[in-house]
């Protein structure tokens, strides 16, 4: 396949930034998307130029490294998939690509397709945790049975590899998919439920003061969501906050 | 220097309450004066970072990742092991301890073994405190699964993600401490050198991936949970950025480096679809319990099969050879994963091979599907000569079990594994060899110390399946907040260690100038022309079976691409900014240096052992021959090149084990 990509390049986080033009020719259908612009950089570095930054780490889905906003889809045109799992196979020869960083106020470019996303970090850091050391003399695990279809769906809200494709996919920026799904892990696992309220308050308070955008319900995050995290979590939390807002 | 393990003495099972019983605590006041550096931020790094600040050190940890969570203990799938005894099969601490032992081929130490196996109930009902959403059963109780090379189901899991909650849930309780400000954790740094003062770790030097600055940082300890060294074959299952760089640097300050030539190398991946190829993807074992590999029996089905004129679901029950089942009746798709990946191997080596390459076997899920279906059915009252709904409903258990394993190979492969069976080849998964550590997890460097896959000291020769995730966590819950303790004891007196003193100097401006040389250097290829053909010739030389002639090419062949490398590398832009092809350089320089001492390692090793196969080592039946000579754990010294590297050996003693043929038949 014989392709035209249209990579955003932006030098650091003060540069401007503009979309450049690449020909790339030779595509094998079985390469993945990254090994294509692996294949474009080493090209480029051949040249004596400056390869395209992007971030990428695991390359099989999981760790939530890479991103991408491939021609206006967050991960690109396939579902329930990273970009690092997007295959060249989804593309015609002959196409154009547009491929843009995550964009969001709450996640700075730090250069050409790398964004910061520390703000996810700092959200999980004001609440996304149960309070227990590290002892050796918590109970035993069997001692709590929980019902297996709460334990499911908790598992379902974890499987949250936090890549930010909720956020760069909503009109708000909006990060409700995200916070919601580690808030509703807790709600639903009896672990949880001790330091309920002050988890989704200080998440959500974290969450606002980040500078992400509010959640109008449109749902483009759950269809862009490369993990299938469901809306019911943004439901579950929004109970959750209003409860814990009338005991505060 | 002479190797002392510090094992303690006492009967095996009362060592580690003994120890614990008997070594310096630091009163709790005192942990507010001492500092940790933690490098690497896993199961076991992160694990170690969350334990120490809640026991009150001042942790500074590190990753080069933009977050903890991304580091690469999130890609384990199958699960960890644990000697609950939850399915009253008979499970027991000694049991898991001789397993670990049996399967690492009796080349590791009884008494860590022993420790990790005590510690591993403890490690469940952590992480279920934490609310890590491991897979229940409908009466709300933990379920279990089996793994390679055990008789019992201990297998604790979350799907085929149990590396992702458990990295999550070591992540969280960072988090809570980062929270409180005991942690201060440094993303998108990477470690490129440790400081000794006065002949301890005092410190490390970083640069920061995003702007370039090269950083000191100090502490009264420094401990590496860097992980393993696995893509220095280039393909492996490792990430992209998994790589040696903070072992190596630890090793090149004096510690020393143990059994470097032991590797895993993992039976069920996905094959190698063409040079474009930039990493290879695993397909948990715990497949194995329901996918059974095979083998056309006979040459003219393979051929028909490459040519795709014939289909392997075409393919009758008795033209089929499922050569594990065949070979190993007692373990069957179960056995440990040195053997099956030889196995495959072998069978490949004889023109069986499935795919165009013929690098690949089948796993094949039809009879799970069956079994599954017919069970399903019984259970609902449908019926079960229904063949059409007896497939449905068995396809829905395996969804159930391995939904995520089977969307990932349908996207990789782009072919329905619920219809047509998997093609899997072996690849490099993991590394049992790392830094040496004694007992304690300290290296040879007082100060120093290593925990997870980045130490050498639990797996032996091979490690086996859920093992990994049980052992980085182990060492970070559960023994380094301890062992530690004993060395930071002397140090509540100490006082912040300064940075401005000459062993930074100097340690700094070795790093300034390596950069500089890389960015200067004006070479014509990439770093990644470089790691490639290092990884060739590793596969080729030191891959699945080593014999004498290729290993000593493979030391000439690295010696000189080595040389190559430094005199051609081209690294674009310049050292103060983000250049990931910078930070590349250096690691491909690293994995350049231990891949010469890997092959070295394999050479002096002179009998087969695990992952270690020697072709002049066989048995008859093509079996590793372990040789009492060498039992022992070579650790290397580190003297320039990695020619003149100086090998100790620690001697393995086994007193609660019977040393015999590791037979799985």
């Amino acid at each position: 396949m014989n392709l035209t990509l249209k990579i955003w390049r932006q030098k650091d986080a003060n540069d401007k930034g503009k979309i450049v033009d690449y020909q790339i020719s030779n595509v094998s259908p079985d390469m993945s998307f990254l090994e294509m612009l692996d294949v474009l950089n080493s090209e480029i570095i051949t040249k004596g130029e400056e390869p395209v930054a992007f971030d990428h780490d695991c390359r099989e889905g999981i760790c939530g490294a890479c991103s991408l906003y491939i021609n206006g889809e967050a991960h690109g045109p396939d579902r329930l998939v990273t970009t690092c799992q997007l295959h060249m196979r989804k593309f015609k020869d002959g196409d154009t690509i547009f491929i843009e960083p995550f964009r969001a106020k709450a996640f700075p470019v730090i250069k050409d397709l790398v964004v910061d996303r520390g703000a996810f970090d700092r959200i999980q850091h004001a609440g996304g945790f149960v309070s227990v050391n590290t002892s050796g003399n918590t109970q035993d695990a069997n001692a709590i049975p929980i019902e297996k279809v709460n334990a499911d769906k908790a598992f379902d809200a974890a499987t949250c590899i936090g890549c930010g494709a909720c956020v760069a996919s909503c009109k708000n920026s909006s990060a409700m998919l995200f916070v919601s799904a580690k808030v509703s892990q807790f709600a639903l696992l009896p672990q949880g439920q001790v330091e309920a309220t002050d988890r989704v308050l200080n998440m959500v308070n974290q969450m606002d003061e980040e500078g992400f955008g509010n959640c109008t319900n449109t749902g483009a995050c759950e269809v862009e969501c490369p993990k299938g995290i469901s809306l019911e979590n943004i439901a579950r939390m929004n109970r959750e906050f209003l409860t814990a807002s009338l005991k505060g | 220097m002479a190797l002392d393990s510090k094992i303690p003495q006492g009967p095996l099972a009362d060592k580690w309450t003994n120890h614990k019983n008997h070594i310096n605590l630091v009163n709790p006041a005192n942990k507010r004066l001492i500092d940790v550096i933690i490098v690497g931020t896993g199961l076991a790094g992160g694990s170690a970072a969350a334990t120490l600040a809640e026991l009150g050190y001042n942790v500074k940890a590190f990753c080069f990742q933009d977050s903890p969570r991304r580091a690469h203990s999130i890609a384990a799938q199958g699960g960890i092991n644990a000697a609950k005894n939850y399915q009253g099969d008979g499970d027991s601490t000694y049991r898991l301890f001789y397993d670990t032992v049996k399967g690492g081929d009796y080349r590791s130490r009884e008494a860590n073994v022993y420790r990790l196996a005590e510690v591993s109930a403890n490690i469940i009902d952590q992480c279920v405190a934490q609310g890590v959403p491991f897979a229940r059963d409908y009466g709300g109780l933990l379920d279990n699964r089996s793994f390679g090379g055990v008789l019992v189901s201990r297998t604790f899991y979350a799907k085929g993600q149990t590396g992702q909650q458990l990295l999550l849930g070591a992540y969280s309780a960072m988090n809570r401490q980062i929270g409180r400000g005991k942690i201060k954790m440094y993303n998108r740094h990477e470690m490129l050198d440790v400081v000794i003062v006065d002949g301890k770790a005092r410190g490390i030097i970083t640069r920061n991936l995003v702007t370039g600055e090269i950083e000191r940082h100090s502490a009264h300890a420094v401990v590496i949970g860097t992980g393993g060294y696995g893509n220095v074959f280039f393909l492996s299952t490792n990430a992209m950025g998994s790589n040696v760089t903070a072992a190596w640097k630890a090793h090149k300050r004096g510690a020393y480096f143990a059994n470097p030539c032991y590797t895993q190398i993992h039976p069920t991946c996905i094959p190698v679809s063409g040079d474009h190829q930039s990493k290879l993807t695993l397909m948990s074992e715990s497949l194995r319990n329901d996918g059974r590999i095979w083998v056309p029996k006979h040459k003219k089905d393979v051929d028909a099969i490459r040519n795709k004129t014939l289909k392997p679901t075409q393919l009758k029950e008795e033209d089929r050879d499922y050569y594990l089942e065949r070979r190993y009746p007692a373990f069957g798709n179960l056995v440990p994963r040195d053997v099956a990946s030889r196995a495959a191997k072998e069978r490949c080596d004889a023109g069986f091979g499935v795919n165009a390459t013929g690098e690949a076997v089948y796993l094949d899920f039809a009879s799970a599907i069956q079994r599954y279906g017919k069970e399903q059915a019984q259970i609902k009252h449908l019926d079960q000569n229904d063949a059409a709904l007896v497939k449905k409903l068995g396809q829905e258990v395996v969804k159930n079990k391995y939904g995520n394993l089977f969307q990932m190979y349908e996207k990789i492969v782009d072919e329905n594994p619920y219809e047509t069976p998997m093609m899997i080849y072996p690849a490099v998964h993991y590394t049992m060899g790392g830094i040496w550590v004694d007992y304690n997890l300290q290296t040879t460097v007082p100060g120093l110390y290593a925990i997870g896959e980045a130490n050498f000291s639990d797996h032996g020769a091979n490690r086996l399946g859920a093992s990994a995730l049980m052992q980085g966590l182990a060492d970070g819950y559960f023994v380094l907040p301890y062992t530690i303790g004993d060395y930071l004891s002397n140090d509540i007196r100490t006082g912040p260690i300064s940075t401005e003193t000459k062993e930074f100097k100097e340690a700094e401006q070795k790093v300034k100038s390596e950069i500089e040389h890389l960015i200067n250097n004006n070479g014509t290829k990439p770093v990644d022309y470089f790691h490639k053909r290092l990884g060739k010739i590793m596969w080729n030389k030191c891959g699945m079976a080593r014999n004498e002639k290729e290993l000593k090419e493979a030391i000439e062949d690295i010696s000189a691409l080595r040389a190559e490398f430094w005199k051609d590398v081209r690294v674009p832009g310049t050292a103060n900014e983000f250049n990931e092809e910078l930070a590349k350089a250096g690691r491909v320089a690293d994995f350049l240096e231990l891949g010469e001492l890997f092959a070295k390692d394999a050479l002096v090793r002179e009998e087969s052992a695990g992952g270690h196969f020697r072709d002049e080592y066989q048995t008859g039946e093509g079996e590793a021959m372990r040789r009492k000579e060498f039992q022992f754990v070579s650790a290397w010294e580190y003297k320039g090149e990695p020619k003149d590297a100086v090998l100790h050996k620690e001697e393995l003693e086994y007193k609660n084990i019977e040393v015999k043929e590791r037979s799985y038949k």
